[in-house]
């Protein structure tokens, strides 16, 4: 059963915790409402398989159905461009972490900051620290983990769930995002 | 929020700071009575005339004795109770205040580093700046378990030292097996190259349950909390010998040795505190050699037929994973040794850094840290390796003949990995990125539990790095150091630099050496597994030298990073020191502390971190080169910023020109000039207006 709490027990959350995902079609409407989104994309996205996809493959899809640019974190940029997708951009995480909670940063199209960041396949104890970064420093800024495992420091996170149930709800997001 | 998060970062560097302090103070006395106070400070002879380059910058003063370093120690023992102070609640009005405050105690972190090495090299007559010091066994399989076998653990040598003296003294050096963990291992081998490193400071609990210990002594800093009850499960005594972590044992200082011995031998205790390294030495071996043929090398590691039983026990409850610092599978691996496979269980050998938090959470008490060992126990009997012994300082001869490359750029660039071993997956990305950065001619430099693990290598002819590759500072070489507190020596190397082959006035000058660094010397530390506040500490210490520091990803729990900006084109100018305007200069280097998620991108951060305002076309050229092979081979692509890095036609790499200049005409990229640069308004020659 999806539980709602941090996957890695040593990660212990301030008093405000993530809203759950308990629908995909929360995450549809999040990114329906903001009007900058982004999605950052890390390393596990290249190593990990889900069905008879990969989760880039998820990614990819997510960028074009919504519209939405990736930046690739670590060394996956590559592997993009081997599937034909070129990200918006490639840095370290801690580099779109750090512009992201600048008020004062145009962007990565010069169109200035965005308002919601979705965040997939960073090592959670990294990703864990760089949503409470955000958390805090971000002002106003929403952020949503698409990772398996729940993300207190997010503002929105799927709980922690099974392989099956975290690809039924990529998909649905996929799904829904290319609709009205 | 901002100002909390830099007191706790200033409280940590402060923790890591006084623990060096704290290990030089111990050390420092410790030399002063058994040598006297005025035992000259001796390094490396006539090769090392620079003999404390930290305590001249810093201090402006130039030791010649042992007692003369009392008033560097008194010095930075103030000043950490000057930065602890600040910590107190009530002064968090802003964060700049701690963050200059953190750099402060990464310099007096650096002091202490080099007080007590410099302190133990004279004292011991530790190798003195010796590129060939001795290669010395590392590893799980190189002890003879079929001696009394005495294990060190720690960071504060003396009593290790006490224990090699009693052996020789006594004719029984080939009678008993001295051996360490962490620190201390390193140090007893530049005293006797006979001792042997069992390997990093993770492997405490794999090797006590191994049994091969029959006596455990422990001194301080990175020493599990649960050690005495675990030698206690392989009874054996426990001896311990630092007033900074005395286990909540009894004091037995003043009682007579053959007490002391008895009760160990008898099992009346578990375990003894001794605060005179010298009694502790003979306690050691005496009861090594008593207590040896009666534990027959007793052990706390199961059977594969216990594995596969206690296995069936699991509630698949996935707890295990959950503890886990690395989210290793260790639940998918007991239950398949619960079917008779422990093959998933050995797998986990080389990621696990033997935490065994695993075990604490599992709800039926498997001993599944145990499990993994036993599992691995045909890769842990093989583990035989070669290390060289902790060199010391870099002879002033080694700085002149390569300070000219390396402020040229032509030698692309210093990397030192440091540090503990807390990695993402295992040692093997550390010695591979040595190798790698040694390949293409960068000095390597290393210390602690990373020196080790860069050990932790073969190539196809069974070599390990320290016999494939030169132990001497130059292109090309993987140099050992030492200890944790041999890294004063790689920010020492630095400041010879300037001091030695730029002739930069060197004492009581901090500001323009540091600014000589930043702006001229490609160096950049690495510690890919670093966890703790010491490590944070000699961070902050290169940090205020204008060097690099890059951390694997658990080192972004250190919450706090400092990070460039290159999009800001603004941030990125100095001074020209000859005419007084300002240059822009590119991200060069980008970022002070900086987290990697991965190997592959750490070694492209590396690379671009050496790249210093100062670089020839030449050297720029060559930096360039390297920075984007690597960068097309483990990304798959060109860098997307090379724009902000070539300054002239002429930095340009003649074999990727036509790619390049591609990017250059895309990107509407304009030839700027090389300045002679400083941050330092001061530095300026003739200004601008004047010329």
């Amino acid at each position: 059963m999806a539980t709602a709490e941090p996957w890695q027990k040593a990660e212990i959350p301030g008093p405000t915790k993530a809203l759950v995902v308990t629908k995909p079609e929360v995450v549809v409407a999040m990114v329906k409402k903001a009007k900058r989104p982004l999605l950052i994309v890390g390393h596990e996205a290249a190593e990990t398989d889900i069905r008879e996809k990969r989760l880039l493959d998820y990614a990819i899809d997510i960028s074009r159905k919504g519209k939405i640019p990736i930046v690739a974190t670590a060394h996956i940029v590559g592997d993009f461009v081997k599937k034909g997708f070129q990200p918006a951009a490639f840095m370290p995480a801690i580099d779109i972490a750090n512009r992201l909670v600048d008020p004062e940063w145009k962007g990565l199209d010069g169109n200035g900051q965005y308002d919601l960041a979705m965040f997939v396949g960073i090592t959670y104890y990294m990703e864990w620290v760089l949503f409470s970064a955000l958390k805090h420093f971000g002002g106003d800024l929403k952020t949503i983990s698409l990772d398996r495992y729940y993300h207190p420091q997010a503002s929105w996170s799927f709980p922690n769930l099974s392989v099956e149930d975290w690809a039924q709800n990529l998909e649905a997001i996929i799904g829904k995002l290319g609709g009205e | 929020m901002a100002g909390q998060q830099s007191r706790i970062v200033l409280l940590a560097c402060c923790i890591g700071a006084s623990a060096h302090a704290s290990h030089s103070r111990h050390l420092l006395e410790h030399l002063i009575e058994k040598y006297g106070e005025e035992t000259p400070i001796d390094i490396g002879g006539v090769n090392v005339e620079i003999e404390a380059p930290i305590i001249r910058l810093v201090c402006g003063i130039r030791p010649k004795t042992l007692g003369e370093l009392e008033d560097v120690q008194t010095y930075i023992e103030g000043q950490i109770t000057q930065l602890l102070n600040a910590t107190l609640t009530g002064q968090e009005g802003s964060n700049i205040d701690f963050e200059s405050k953190v750099f402060h105690a990464g310099m007096m972190d650096h002091l202490a580093l080099e007080m007590a090495d410099i302190a133990q090299i004279s004292g011991f007559k530790f190798p003195r700046a010796e590129p060939e010091a001795p290669l010395v066994e590392l590893g799980f399989g190189v002890v003879d378990n079929a001696k009394p076998v005495i294990l060190c653990i720690g960071h504060n040598v003396p009593p290790a030292v006490e224990i090699v003296d009693y052996l020789n003294t006594n004719g029984l050096s080939s009678e008993v097996e001295v051996c360490g963990l962490c620190c201390t291992s390193h140090d007893v081998t530049r005293y006797s190259p006979k001792a042997k490193i069992i390997g990093p400071i993770s492997w405490q609990l794999r090797f006590i349950r191994s049994g091969i210990p029959d006596v455990v002594v422990i001194d301080e800093q990175c020493v599990r909390a649960d050690a005495l009850q675990e030698a206690e499960n392989i009874k054996a005594p426990v001896i311990v010998t630092s007033e900074s972590n005395c286990l909540g044992l009894p004091n037995r200082t003043r009682d007579s040795i053959d007490t002391i011995v008895s009760d160990l031998t008898s099992g009346k205790v578990p375990g003894v505190l001794i605060l005179d390294p010298h009694k502790a030495g003979e306690v050691a071996v005496r009861t090594a050699v008593q207590v040896a043929p009666n534990r027959k090398k007793f052990k706390a590691i199961p059977s594969l037929e216990e594995i596969i039983e206690g296995a069936k026990k699991c509630t698949r409850c996935n707890e295990c994973v959950r503890a886990c610092p690395q989210i290793l599978p260790i639940m998918d691996a007991v239950v398949a040794a619960a079917v008779g496979n422990p093959t998933k269980l050995a797998d986990l050998y080389d990621s696990c850094i033997g935490c065994g938090r695993c075990e604490s959470a599992c709800k039926v008490d498997l001993p599944i840290h145990s499990y993994i060992v036993k599992s691995a126990e045909k890769v842990l009997k093989e583990e035989k390796y070669k290390i060289r012994s902790g060199r010391g300082a870099i002879q002033d001869t080694e700085i002149r003949n390569v300070g000219s490359p390396i402020v040229l750029g032509e030698i692309p660039g210093v990397v030192a990995f440091v540090g503990c071993s807390n990695y993402p997956h295992g040692g093997r990305d550390v010695a591979e990125m040595a190798m790698e950065f040694a390949n293409r001619k960068y000095i390597v430099v290393n210390s602690g539990c990373s020196a080790m693990s860069v050990a932790l290598y073969k190539n196809e002819e069974g070599k390990t790095p320290y016999e494939l590759y030169s132990g001497a500072f130059e292109a090309g070489g993987i140099v050992n150091v030492g200890s944790c507190v041999a890294n004063a020596h790689i920010a020492g190397a630095a400041i010879k630099i300037a001091s030695i082959f730029a002739k930069r006035n060197l004492r009581g000058n901090f500001e323009e050496i540091a600014d000589y660094i930043l702006n001229r010397v490609g160096a950049v530390g690495v510690s890919w597994g670093a966890m703790s506040q010491k490590a944070a500490a000699i961070a902050a210490g290169c940090w205020r030298l204008g060097i690099p520091v890059v951390v694997g990803p658990h080192g972004i729990k250190y919450r706090r990073m400092l990070l460039g900006r290159k999009d800001l084109e603004e941030d990125w100018y100095v001074h020209d020191a000859r005419i007084g305007d300002k240059v822009f200069i590119g991200p060069a280097p980008e970022h002070l502390f900086a987290t990697a998620e991965t190997k592959e991108e750490a070694m492209v951060m590396i690379a671009k971190l050496c790249m210093r305002p100062n670089d020839t076309t030449k050297g720029r050229a060559i930096k360039l080169t390297h920075w984007i092979d690597l960068h097309k081979r483990l990304y798959g692509t060109l860098p997307d910023d090379i724009n902000l890095l070539v300054r002239t036609e002429l930095d340009i790499p003649i074999t990727m020109k036509d790619e390049i200049h591609k990017i250059l005409e895309e990107k509407k990229w304009k030839e700027s000039r090389i300045p002679d640069p400083t941050l330092l308004p001061r530095m300026i020659r003739k200004r601008k207006e004047e010329a």
